[in-house]
């Protein structure tokens, strides 16, 4: 299992067992996590998953394709460090990964 | 004593406002009742990743059972409504339950169009809708296996690009004279029979249905035309029906859907409506608009569970609506009902391009294939109303960005 860390906009953290494969975005719902929404079930179309990424962990994630890239200037207050958690699949290389989750999806 | 809100109907919009009553405050109870034996799930996967079998059930759940428990939402699933009385406030179920109510939200959703042509109770005849109906489907959708698809719509041209990417040999039959017709424009009809017949899907317009004959494990589907197709397996997917009936029985206003105002009130007090029963008046077009979307069904549920939860959040949204096919992602943003021009953005031999609806100069709708950035801007654009300048809409050399200034 991956580790994950979300830490919500008011500080709470949660860690999250996460099975290889399955995405950022769908990993936290399935973990009741608030703050994302993935309304359209993960198929970046909906930029309801919007995340910041821990700088640290940024470099290694695989990077953004043009849809993901376009779909987030839907998402409020993008960020150098923001991505669509539907387009991240947990990998063991990004065990212990940190990211924060915004105080609302658009 | 506490109040109670029922929901009805298990799927996208009754999951959100169980979710959004909590999330607003409501503090009573809410009982979501869903006549399917699930919890609510997605229904877009089923004609996509589901179909194809890279998405087990479980991963289809909107929210996972616990968090039903943690939020203190009762499921009721696999009951249907029989009967419903405003006077008495009560919900009568088919497991012999009554159920009473201050408040009601009807999310009673759609049903398949029945085919309506003798055979038309064929076995290998079936429809899309539900997580069984996909069970069913997958029986006899194989590598090899013979698949007339009746009707071209987003249903059945999604179900024909997985099953040409499967091997099956597919047909889709089309009264209309082009692909979508009812959704859009020639320009984005002609793409996608391009790009469903390079993937060897064969597309016949102008060709209705006469009858269903064949023995029980094959259906012969005799065409309007007198062409007998042999088919392992038939999918009719030639539009939605409104699950109106126990509203309407109820002396509940309907009109192509549940009549509701822009906070999701019906013409009865204290019942509700959201999503595809529902029929909306869209400050955006100034006309009423039922929509068959994940989207309006979300914010249709929002907005209902704020005004069942004593809050005021009027229903405000730009349409907007995904298809993927292939590697294609359809983006639509806004209702191109009305429009008189069209101006399009991009080539579409590149697999890329925009389509704008107009009515003079303002813009009512997109049609974004592969091209995100317009689909976004137009959902900026949209809700302006304003007068858009044409020829930069059409330049593919002037930024996206640009657009919106």
């Amino acid at each position: 299992m991956i580790k994950i860390t979300y830490i919500e906009h008011n500080g709470t953290q949660r860690v999250v067992d996460v099975e290889e494969g399955i995405s950022l975005m769908e990993a936290a719902v399935s973990n009741l996590v608030p703050g994302i929404d993935g309304d359209c079930g993960g198929v970046c179309a909906c930029a309801t998953c919007h995340v910041f990424v821990d700088d640290a962990w940024l470099a290694k994630l695989a990077p953004m394709e043009s849809m993901e890239d376009a779909m987030l200037n839907l998402a409020e207050g993008r960020d150098a460090n923001s991505r669509l958690a539907c387009q991240i699949k947990a990998t063991p290389e990004l065990d212990g990964l940190v990211l924060r989750t915004p105080i609302g999806q658009h | 004593m506490t109040e109670t809100a029922l929901i009805l109907g298990g799927g996208q919009a009754g999951a959100q406002a169980a979710n959004s009553l909590r999330q607003e405050g409501f503090a009573g109870r809410i009982v979501l009742i869903g006549a399917e034996p699930l919890l609510p799930y997605q229904r877009p996967p089923l004609s996509k990743a589901f179909l194809a079998g890279e998405l087990p059930e479980e991963r289809l759940l909107i929210k996972p059972e616990a968090f039903y428990r943690q939020a203190d939402i009762e499921p009721a699933l696999g009951v249907a409504a029989t009967a419903l009385d405003v006077q008495a406030r009560q919900l009568s179920l088919d497991d012999g339950r009554r159920l009473a109510f201050d408040q009601l939200l009807l999310a009673t959703g759609g049903r398949p169009r029945p085919l309506d042509c003798p055979g038309a109770d064929h076995p290998r005849l079936r429809y899309l809708r539900t997580v069984a109906d996909v069970e069913h489907l997958r029986r006899h959708f194989h590598a090899g296996a013979r698949l007339v698809i009746i009707g071209a719509g987003y249903i059945g041209l999604e179900v024909a690009a997985v099953a040409a990417k499967h091997g099956l040999r597919v047909t889709v039959l089309e009264a209309a004279p082009r692909a979508l017709a009812r959704v859009t424009s020639p320009e984005v009809s002609e793409f996608f029979q391009r790009i469903h017949a390079e993937a060897g899907v064969e597309i016949r317009c102008n060709t209705g249905v006469a009858r269903i004959e064949g023995s029980a494990d094959l259906a012969r589907v005799i065409t309007g035309d007198g062409v007998a197709l042999d088919a392992d397996l038939v999918l009719a997917g030639i539009g939605l029906l409104p699950n109106v009936e126990l509203a309407q029985s109820a002396g509940i206003a309907c009109d192509n859907g549940i009549l509701v105002d822009e906070l999701g009130n019906t013409s009865t007090p204290g019942v509700l409506a959201a999503g595809d029963c529902a029929n909306h008046p869209n400050a955006i077009y100034g006309c009423r608009l039922r929509l068959e979307s994940v989207h309006n069904a979300i914010e249709q549920a929002k907005t209902a569970a704020a005004t069942m939860a004593g809050k005021h959040k009027p229903y405000a949204q730009v349409p907007w609506f995904w298809s993927d096919q292939y590697d294609i992602k359809l983006q639509t943003a806004g209702i191109n009902r009305g429009y008189d021009r069209v101006v399009v953005r991009g080539d579409p031999a590149t697999r890329s391009f925009a389509v704008f609806y107009l009515l003079g100069q303002r813009l009512l709708a997109v049609d974004a294939i592969n091209r995100p950035a317009e689909f976004i801007a137009a959902r900026t654009l949209i809700p302006r109303q304003a007068t858009v300048d044409t020829a930069r809409l059409a330049d593919d050399a002037v930024p996206v960005k640009d657009l919106l200034a």
